[in-house]
């Protein structure tokens, strides 16, 4: 995981709510065992057309295709980002593709996870705060935005400034790119001494043997 | 005495094996599921790093999402390259560390929140995760089981533990009788639509009231299943009888054997270093030998078989008299009505004898751009009766609705009749164990009679990731989770119904009010034989 302070970065605005995983990265992408490749399937459905069961052409009205938008690190979008599906693909697709930051009012339990996991700075802002850095990016695309991680602050060169709520401990991870085994290895003493009593409560056992 | 307690709360606190300041606690996994989808880069990440597995014991896998569902033939040589070398991954995976594989045509094989509790893996008062967000089905049972993501799944495989984040407590009360023709499936689509499709983030639910604990254990798996569908990572129902009833001499349930020879005992002394404090119970009548017991340890002794101690415990995990819930909802089962999809999210319902809502009826405006993306992907006008949409296919199945009480159900209407012309019906059984019954009971010869397809166990049309998926325009009434876009095939339009609506759907070619349909002389459920004898004269 790369570590993360400050971002600055056109963003794309995809001003929709409940944008669910399964939009993220389509199933047919999941059947892979490697775990990099999945930018290029990103809003898959949304971003191409399906002309023939085999052929496939941009579709040159969504956001990820204009070419204004190119190198955007930063996704914008409306309440309730990443519901549905557990598949840590979508947070694999949206590194991949490049962005390293998504701004929503809410975003969905699973993927908050997944995103954490894989250096994906989710910034939570009040939904009219989304809404004015999301007509900006859609007015211009070329506005910029600063994500400043270890300061808890979002703002732009027109006057924005927001402070966003992040877990300690998730930004301490984000801060110095951390492996969580790694982490949670260093309780393993803990944990010995927790599973040699906990393994005598037969009835939370998966396998009861008889 | 201490303060009354949640459920939840008394089965995290079990769970929780360090509480290192400034992380989030570390807690305790009793069961990790696995399937191919998965798990693939979880094992490769644990081979990059040099780790094991911590304990293969307590995992089990099977292959449930990509298989096909066809044949025998089609599941052992899979067409599909890719997925074959998903399955073949797993394969070799499981293998290499040791766990427990039920491959696809085991005869404990199906869908991985179908054959935890088929094989008795899944218990009250455990941790459960999974790779799969429906991983809520095992709350059912008083488990505290939630999806995770891949990274956790790895986590999960080298530790046991998860760094979990303690969320906040939710009872959602479902009191009275539910009215002929609702079901399970349509008290939890009602609740999502109220509270909307991220109403309980941040939450794990307990499903609680009259209506809950008058479910059957298929009933509430339905429930907890698709909880996550309201945002929240877990949904739990206190483990009662009907739960006992349901583990009872499974495989991997505790022994009723009776406890005969000292070594039995002392192999079980161990379990007096274990923290359970057992909580007097509202109804201490239910546990007379364990009413008013105080006291740091669980003495094992007084049971005479491993199952008479594990009920006893699982009887304390109910949520106490006065405990707090952080919100609460209350719902009158009698009000409710069954439930048909008409949008993309499964938050965007009417009831059977309902319209497709206007835009005016978004609750907020954010829905309301929602409503017209959906109007346009599901062709939809608003104000069109549901009743006057016509399907194209019909999927009975998923780990929603793809247990044997669920093909009993559709088997009940579906029997004596034969599908609308045009249509596409397919049943898809949950597991190998659900089929096997299904086709001991017959309901197999009643489906493929009235032009169903009788397949074999998988994910299959919930989410298409086999080859049985929509075209892209088709309209289907299907049994299972999610109506996303594209989520049944690109350009396919889902519709989520109970069992009994996608059956009576799939025999008049449109959405049919099941409380209308042929009514057994019991008047409370379908009468498979009533139907038999009238069929053909509605």
């Amino acid at each position: 995981m790369t570590p993360i302070n400050v971002l600055t970065s056109k963003a794309v605005p995809l001003p929709l709510p409940n944008i669910d995983t399964d939009q993220i990265i389509p199933k047919q992408f999941l059947k892979r065992i490697e775990r990099t490749g999945y930018g290029e399937f990103l809003f898959y459905d949304w971003r191409y057309h399906l002309d023939t069961p085999d052929a496939v052409t941009p579709n040159r009205d969504f956001v990820l295709n204009k070419a204004e938008y190119a190198g955007a690190e930063i996704l914008i979008a409306e309440k309730n980002f990443g519901c549905g599906s557990s598949r840590e693909h979508a947070a694999w697709a949206i590194n991949q593709y490049g962005f390293r930051a998504v701004i929503a009012p809410s975003f969905a339990d699973i993927f908050f996870s997944n995103a954490g996991k894989n250096g994906i700075i989710l910034v939570r802002l009040e939904e009219e705060q989304v809404q004015t850095l999301m007509d900006r990016s859609t007015g211009s695309p070329e506005h910029r935005i600063t994500i400043n991680l270890e300061h808890n602050t979002v703002t732009d060169d027109a006057g924005f400034h927001a402070r966003f709520e992040i877990d300690p401990f998730r930004k301490y991870c984000l801060l110095n790119g951390l492996d969580d085994i790694g982490l949670t290895l260093r309780h393993v003493d803990a944990l010995d001494g927790f599973e040699a009593k906990h393994d005598a409560a037969f009835w939370a056992a998966p396998k009861v043997t008889v | 005495m201490s303060k009354p307690q949640t459920m939840f709360e008394k089965v995290w606190q079990q769970h929780v094996v360090a509480e290192p300041a400034g992380e989030p606690p570390l807690l305790y996994i009793d069961l990790q599921l696995v399937h191919e989808v998965t798990s693939p880069q979880a094992f490769e990440g644990l081979r990059m790093a040099g780790r094991k597995l911590r304990r293969p014991d307590r995992h089990i896998a099977t292959v449930d999402h990509n298989v096909p569902t066809t044949s025998a033939h089609d599941r052992l040589v899979i067409a599909d390259q890719v997925s074959a070398a998903q399955v073949n991954a797993l394969r070799k995976n499981c293998a290499e560390f040791g766990v427990e594989f039920f491959d696809v045509q085991d005869a404990s094989q199906g869908i991985v929140h179908m054959i935890g509790p088929e094989l008795g893996a899944t218990k009250p008062g455990m941790t459960i995760v999974c790779g799969d967000s429906h991983t809520s089905t095992h709350g059912a049972f008083g488990a505290l089981a939630f999806g995770i993501g891949t990274s956790e799944v790895e986590h999960v495989m080298a530790t046991q533990t998860l760094p979990q984040r303690k969320p906040k407590t939710f009872r959602i009360n479902v009191e009275g009788e539910l009215p002929f023709g609702v079901t399970a499936k349509d008290i939890i689509l009602d609740i999502i639509g109220r509270i909307g499709t991220d109403g309980a983030t941040g939450y794990a639910v307990e499903y609680a009231g009259s209506a809950i604990r008058a479910l059957s254990m298929e009933g509430r798996m339905t429930v907890c299943n698709m909880s996550i569908e309201a945002g929240a990572r877990a949904g739990m129902i206190a483990p009662d009888e009907t739960t006992f009833a349901y583990l009872k001499g499974r495989r991997y349930s505790p022994s009723s054997e009776p406890r005969t020879t000292s070594s039995d005992l002392s192999s079980r002394s161990a379990t007096e270093g274990f923290t359970f404090q057992p909580q007097p119970s509202s109804d201490s009548s239910s546990r007379p030998e364990r009413s008013g017991v105080e006291g740091p340890a669980f003495s094992s002794e007084q049971y005479e078989s491993d199952w008479d101690e594990a009920v006893a415990y699982w009887r304390t995990l109910t949520t106490d008299p006065g405990a707090e819930f952080d919100r609460e909802l209350h719902i009158d089962a009698a009000t409710l009505a069954p439930a048909v999809t008409w949008g993309t999210s499964p938050g965007m319902h009417a009831t059977i004898d309902g319209k497709v809502p206007t835009l005016d009826q978004a609750p907020t405006e954010a829905d309301k751009k929602s409503f017209a993306k959906a109007y346009e992907y599901m062709n939809l006008q608003p104000g069109t009766p549901m009743e006057s949409i016509s399907i194209d296919t019909v999927f009975l199945g998923s780990c929603t609705n793809g247990r044997i009480e669920d093909l009993r159900a559709a088997a009940a209407v579906v029997k004596g009749n034969h599908v609308a012309t045009r249509i596409r019906a397919m049943v898809v059984p949950g597991s190998q164990q659900v089929k096997r019954q299904a086709e001991a009971e017959g309901l197999d010869a009643i489906f493929k009679q009235a032009g169903f397809e009788w397949r074999e166990p998988g994910c299959s049309m919930c989410l298409g990731m086999n080859p049985d998926i929509l075209q892209p325009g088709e309209r289907c009434a299907s049994t299972s989770n999610r109506n996303f876009e594209g989520r049944q095939g690109r350009g396919g339009r889902t519709h989520l119904v109970s069992p009994e609506m996608a059956a009576a759907a799939a025999i008049t070619g449109h959405f049919t009010d099941i409380r209308t349909w042929k009514r057994g002389s019991s008047g409370a459920t379908l009468d498979a034989e009533q139907v038999l004898v009238e069929g053909g004269s509605r």
